[in-house]
């Protein structure tokens, strides 16, 4: 590992930049820009918490797209079980 | 003779649509095609300095479009090649002085009399943009090998399928094959990954560029030039010649990866 790679904690700017761009273009392509899908986590966050407990730090909401679909995918964990129990205690 | 028409266009300003667009015009028309260059860019007049036309200027586009001359009269023959000319853009109007049914119908004016037909689109997808590529038979989108100029070339090629226009193709312009190499700049092959588009060609950065622009003399007329040869190649392209791409970037897998991509073919 040369000086710069070193530098840059071995990340090459070009793999940087890619997936950078393939991210902005998801969110162009689709009109819905980062900040819009954060407040959508949180409200889907508020809306689960009523109904069961999740795990709400590790909740995971991207939009992904393949050839002909864009689509939204959330993960939800729930919260670990002993947490639960400690809750309703 | 019945021309096509080619626009070059990029979202982005300042990516090399002038300078391509010179060069193609200067390669179609030593390969003996009949040629002429419209500067689109109204209000921003550039191309007849990049072609070294600028002291024949008499008339321009907007003096065609609003009847203060005949087309021929707008018609600046080339200094070096008899079968190439250029209209250029008023200086002092804006892009509001035409329409894109003014482009159409003045193309179809200039169809009769040459065999390409090529458009320099100003930056940005308004008016301007639109004018250029209402009489498009072909878009070239230029973009360069960065996030910024490849977001804005995705928006351009959404913008040209909404208008039911034939898909678009790709010029990727400046790139420098040390930095890809290095892994310190996007490579086509990464840019194509992204982009929902065919390539039709790879520029390289190249100091003869600049040095031909301050002659008004394209680099395509530089024997020597890598550029010139890179819009040489572009030229054959659009006429529907398949010429390899040259591997600019790397040894490994660009040449395998790049005629996977790319479906030959030209214009059509
Ligand atoms: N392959 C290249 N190598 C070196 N310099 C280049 C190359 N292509 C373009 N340039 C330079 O980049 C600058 C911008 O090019 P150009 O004017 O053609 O861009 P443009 O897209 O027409 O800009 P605008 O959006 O302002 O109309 C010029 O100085 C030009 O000489
Ligand atoms: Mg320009």
């Amino acid at each position: 590992m040369n000086f710069l790679d070193r530098l840059r904690g071995d990340r090459r700017s070009a793999t940087a930049a890619k997936e950078r761009l393939q991210l902005v273009l998801i969110h162009d392509r689709a009109d819905f820009p980062p900040g819009k899908l954060e407040a959508l986590k949180d409200d889907l966050i508020a809306t689960l918490s009523r109904h069961v407990d999740i795990d709400t730090k590790r909740v995971n909401i991207s939009l992904t797209q393949d050839r002909h679909q864009q689509r939204l995918v959330a993960d939800i964990p729930l919260a670990p079980p002993r947490a639960r129990r400690k809750e309703i205690r | 003779m019945t021309a096509k028409a080619a626009t070059i266009t990029s979202g982005k300003g300042g990516v090399g649509k002038t300078t391509a667009t010179a060069n193609l015009g200067v390669a179609l028309a030593s390969a003996g095609y009949r040629v002429v260059c419209i500067d689109g860019d109204i209000g921003l007049r550039n191309l007849d300095v990049v072609m070294g036309l600028e002291n024949r200027i008499v008339y321009d586009l907007v003096d065609v479009i609003e009847g203060r001359c005949k087309l021929r009269q707008a018609l600046i023959k080339d200094k070096r090649l008899a079968d190439l000319y250029l209209i250029p853009a008023a200086q002092t109007r804006d892009k509001t002085a035409v329409s894109p049914q003014d482009m159409v119908k003045l193309v179809k004016d200039l169809r009769t009399d040459f065999d390409w037909v090529l458009i320099d689109s100003p930056a940005g997808i308004e008016r301007g943009f639109r004018n250029a590529i209402a009489p498009a038979d072909l878009v070239l989108i230029i973009t360069n090998p960065e996030v910024s100029a490849v977001r804005d070339a995705d928006r351009i090629i959404g913008l040209v399928e909404a208008e039911e226009k034939s898909p678009p193709k790709l010029i990727v312009n400046r790139v420098k094959p040390e930095m890809v190499k290095r892994g310190d700049m996007l490579s086509t092959v990464d840019i194509l990954d992204v982009l929902a588009i065919d390539l039709i060609g790879v520029v390289p950065e190249d100091d003869a560029v600049t040095v031909a622009t301050n002659q008004g003399s394209p680099a395509v007329l530089d024997a020597r030039s890598r550029a010139g040869k890179a819009f040489r190649d572009i030229a054959r392209r659009m006429n529907g010649e398949d010429v390899p791409f040259e591997s600019l970037e790397s040894k490994d897998g660009f040449f395998g990866r790049i005629s996977r991509i790319v479906r030959p073919g030209g214009a059509s």
